[in-house]
């Protein structure tokens, strides 16, 4: 059954008819074109559909579409500024090589932007923690901690050597 | 930590080689922007998918398509009986549609195209096949016996007519100098490959009859060949067959070969007329995408008293699964650590591929070098034990060096095995930490791998175009492949550097089998030297050229010109400077002036294995040694890595950044497959196909790994570099077994080392 929903995509304020057993997942990647949120696994598992729901990490693959009504969701492609210029954590990942083949990476973004949006400076166990929901079969994930702890650094205040 | 070549010159002063440039593509990947197959979209596209076999092994009896037919939105419903036979696989014994029977339960009975993946599910729902099961057979050894189960009646016997045998010196006369010998039999698991992408393909044919495949292939020119093979089958003989490569979401060998799926998708494209897609789950990525051949090593070496080796002798069986893919041919590079990993004088190595109703296998990183480096290297330390030697010195004595010509042929060039040797005792604190038995350890292993591309084909060759534009612009069309490990980056490099260019000026382009020349592929770690030298020697030639007319042009002997920092310079005249772009445009816009382009086809100095399976087959050799401090629970059998260094003889790391990335990626790999990785099958049923019961190494799991590139500048390799993608995973698991044995006092000799594994050696120590 299709429903109508409301809800903020990437800053912008959308509506669409969307059947009630579509995943956001789907909806992102069939109906907005937003590709950034891949299928890993399609169970929760890999982490690499994360998107963020009100600057929450969650699997979108797991995640019906129709839940988002009224809500604002961040994706990978509406984390650069308005002229392009990119996040933090997209610029450290680029920087210190945290990108192999690239897959995971749009949902290890997302996953790490939510975590320093709670804990603006995590330390090393905590962004080990927060991150464990992300599966990475090229990097053995050191180069991504680091890019994380890169980010963190810029926006951390606590003076803490994170 | 990395031991540096010193520059000679002011102008030999590197400006690309040896920096930590970012990867190219990056910036696209983070913002979501690179397109992977499950992202492409063609218009009026439609969604494969296929019906898998229920059966082990079974007759097909009956398969009635005709409900699925009437399914509105179906557009097509193939089977083996109303499509010609196509087979796949190198010795082509893998129909791609199942007739009469199925061998394995990911056997491919029929398949659908539909409008949409959920129509295309519906209709495989309501195929209708009738089987009648076929006892099955599932343990090699029990294949090899009498009576067994044949898998392919029409080749007579269950074991491949591939025997794989090696022998150097006298293994006998080896055996009788030896004063000690150990022998012992190792096991090795299933594992996959689980690339974050699952596997896909699109296929369209154009209105003349051409082919355009889409894919994320590690082998784009051998892929293309095999399409064409399908075109034949399909009476369209004659017609072109194109490979675009879409970005690959993870290889690491998985797509090194043409799997049923890709040539079902053909014919779904052919039979309906529109491009149609077809992406697996990750289920069916876990049952349906070969993974890592499974292997029972039986070995023994000997060494004299003073700890030099006398002989090894390894026998193998290796699990064929019900058809054959690259994993029955990695015998070819089992050999290479059995004959030269060590100075070993006289080594005998037989192996023999198994078929059974249990999936099949192909290439994984590492190439079989995982796992006969575990049984040698896990049998090296209790060798030396017995023969009351530090593991660390024994591998000392029995080291191989630079220059010398191994049993089986290999010239060995530039060989930095005593460095990595010193560098991880070193870093692990070796003399302090070993021999404590109390529930820490420390365990090193070293490694020997292709660092100079591999002569599996008659050509291991790789095509390089440079057009240099107006601007100072250089596009690249370089027929390598990149999977993430950064070749377009460290290709880019290398023309940058050698035409006095900054990186950014260099667009590479890696993609469609039209545009550039031609490769064997990316595999056995080839890609920086083979492409590497491509490219060099292409930009060696454009080189030339700008300098002949800038001597032309500017009156200056060409020998005293150089290009440097997007400029033309004079050694001897600091009149003379100008930039790259102007002198560039100055070629092009004059009386018979034109662009500059140049191509390249590099074939390195190799050797084919004869029949003895000897000879030089890569220009170049990579070393390595893997080093671990582990603690263990005595209790549960908990193992905790606390440390990993890998120190690896990259030759020249052209990109420290990258190399650091392969160290990491494959030690994770490692880990992964040393400590939990398994596919567990029952009666030829993955049962473990998700992230939750398969396990790979997450964040948390993850130890510090600590990379330790030792540079030995390899003559051959372009500015001195040598291959990295494969070899940081294959001393994982000996390493950590050799921990575990310092810590614990017991062997393991099959993988993974589980908790269980451990619990069990103990208490069965305990017993004894």
């Amino acid at each position: 059954m299709a429903v109508k929903i409301s809800f903020k995509l990437n800053g912008e304020d959308v509506s669409i008819n969307v059947d009630d057993h579509v995943t956001l997942m789907d909806m992102l990647r069939e109906e907005f074109d937003l590709f950034g949120a891949k299928e890993g696994c399609g169970y929760g598992e890999c982490g690499s559909c994360t998107v963020l729901v009100d600057d929450k990490a969650v699997n979108s693959c797991l995640m019906l579409a129709v839940a988002v009504n009224g809500r604002s969701v961040l994706t990978i492609e509406g984390l650069a500024g308005p002229r392009g210029e990119l996040d933090p954590l997209q610029k450290s990942f680029v920087e210190k090589g945290a990108v192999q083949c690239g897959f995971c990476t749009p949902g290890m973004i997302m996953s790490a932007k939510a975590l320093l949006l709670e804990k603006p400076c995590p330390t090393e166990e905590e962004i080990r923690k927060g991150m464990a929901g992300n599966l990475c079969r090229c990097t053995g994930y050191a180069k991504i901690v680091e890019a994380i702890k890169a980010a963190s650094e810029r926006g951390c205040s606590c003076g803490k050597d994170s | 930590m990395a031991k540096t070549l010193e520059p000679k010159t002011k102008e030999m002063e590197f400006t690309s080689i040896g920096q930590r440039v970012p990867k190219l593509d990056a910036w696209d990947k983070v913002q979501g922007k690179t397109m992977y197959i499950h992202d492409v979209k063609l218009p009026r596209m439609l969604h494969g998918k296929i019906l898998w076999s229920k059966y082990a092994h079974a007759r097909i009896v009956s398969i009635d398509t005709s409900k699925a037919e009437q399914l509105p939105g179906v557009r097509a419903v193939i089977t083996g009986y109303n499509t010609p036979e196509i087979r796949c696989g190198f010795i082509k014994d893998n129909p791609v549609l199942k007739k009469d029977k199925v061998r394995q339960y990911r056997d491919e009975v029929a398949a659908v195209a539909a409008d949409t993946p959920e129509i295309a599910e519906e209709a495989i729902k309501l195929i209708d096949v009738v089987y009648e099961e076929l006892p099955g057979v599932f343990d090699p050894e029990e294949a090899m016996q009498e009576g067994a189960p044949l898998i392919h009646e029409d080749k007579g016997s269950n074991v491949l007519k591939l025997p794989w045998k090696m022998i150097c010196g006298d293994v006998e006369e080896g055996r009788k100098q030896a004063d000690y010998i150990v022998e012992e039999t190792y096991k090795l698991p299933f594992v996959t490959h689980c690339c974050l992408g699952t596997s896909g393909c699109i296929a369209q044919f154009d209105a003349k009859g051409n082919l355009t495949v889409y894919s994320p292939t590690q082998i784009r020119y051998l892929a293309q060949k095999d399409f064409q093979e399908a075109l034949n089958a399909l009476g369209l003989k004659g017609k072109k067959v194109k490979v675009i490569q879409t970005a690959i979401g993870g290889g690491f060998g998985s797509k090194l070969d043409t799997y049923p799926f890709e040539f079902i998708t053909i014919l779904l494209a052919y039979y309906t007329g529109r491009p149609v897609k077809l992406v697996y789950s990750r289920e069916e990525e876990f049952f349906a995408s070969p993974g890592r051949q499974p292997v029972r090593a039986k070995i023994s070496q000997g060494c004299t008293k003073e700890g030099k080796l006398t002989f090894r002798d390894v026998e193998m069986i290796l699990d064929n699964g019900a058809y054959t893919s690259w994993g029955a041919t990695t015998p070819s590079v089992m050999m290479m650590p059995i004959s030269s990993l060590y100075q070993v004088p006289n080594i005998r190595y037989v192996a023999k591929c198994v078929h059974t109703n249990n999936i099949y296998s192909t290439a994984m990183r590492g190439y079989g070098n995982p796992q006969a480096t575990f049984a040698i290297e896990s049998q090296l330390d209790t060798l030396a034990e017995k023969a009351g030697i530090d593991p660390w010195e024994f591998r000392m004595i029995n080291r191989n060096k630079p220059g010398e010509i191994t049993p089986q042929k290999f010239e060995v060039g530039s060989c930095g095995m005593k460095e990595c040797l010193e560098a991880v005792k070193e870093k692990l604190q070796w003399d302090e930490k070993r021999g404590k038995g109390n529930g820490r350890g420390v365990g090193i292993a070293s490694l020997i791998h292709v660092g100079g591309g591999a002569r599996i084909y008659k050509s291991d060759g790789c095509g390089t175009i440079l057009k240099l534009d107006d601007f100072g612009k250089v596009s690249l069309l370089t027929s390598a492949s990149d999977m993430g490990q950064g070749s377009e980056t460290v290709l880019a490099q290398i023309v940058a550097e050698e035409l006095g260019l900054h990186v950014e000026d260099v667009d590479v382009i890696m993609k469609d089998t039209n545009l550039e020349i031609w490769d064997a592929g990316a595999h056995a770690s080839r890609s920086t030297f083979v492409a590497g030298n491509s490219a060099l020697y292409a930009a060696r030639k454009a080189k030339e050229e700008i300098l002949e007319f800038a001597a032309t042009m500017l009156k200056e002997p060409k020998e005293n010109l150089y290009l440097r920092d997007r400029m033309l310079y004079s050694r001897n005249n600091p009149e003379v400077s100008m930039t790259i772009d102007k002198l560039l445009r100055a070629a092009h816009f004059r009386t018979n002036g034109r662009q500059i382009v140049v191509s390249e086809f590099y074939d390195p100095p190799t050797q084919m294995l004869d029949r003895e399976m000897k000879g030089n087959f890569s220009a170049a050799y990579t070393y390595g040694v893997h080093g671990v401090e582990v603690e263990v629970d005595k209790e549960t059998g908990q193992i905790k890595i606390l440390k990993m260094v890998i120190a690896m003889d990259v030759g020249r790391a052209i990109n420290p950044m990258a190399v650091e990335g392969q160290l990491e990626g494959g030690g994770a790999m490692g880990l992964g497959y040393s400590l939990m990785e398994e596919l567990h099958l029952e009666k030829g049923k993955v049962l473990n196909g998700n992230f939750l019961d398969y396990k790979i190494m997450t964040f948390p799991d993850m130890p510090p790994i600590e990379s330790v590139i030792v540079e030995t500048y390899d003559e051959k390799g372009p500015f001195g570099a040598k291959g990295i993608g494969e070899p940081p995973l294959v001393g994982s698991a000996p390493a950590i077994a050799n921990a575990v044995w310092d810590a614990l006092g017991v062997r393991i000799r099959e993988l993974p080392i589980t908790p269980e594994k451990i619990v069990a050696a103990l208490e069965g120590k305990k017993g004894s």
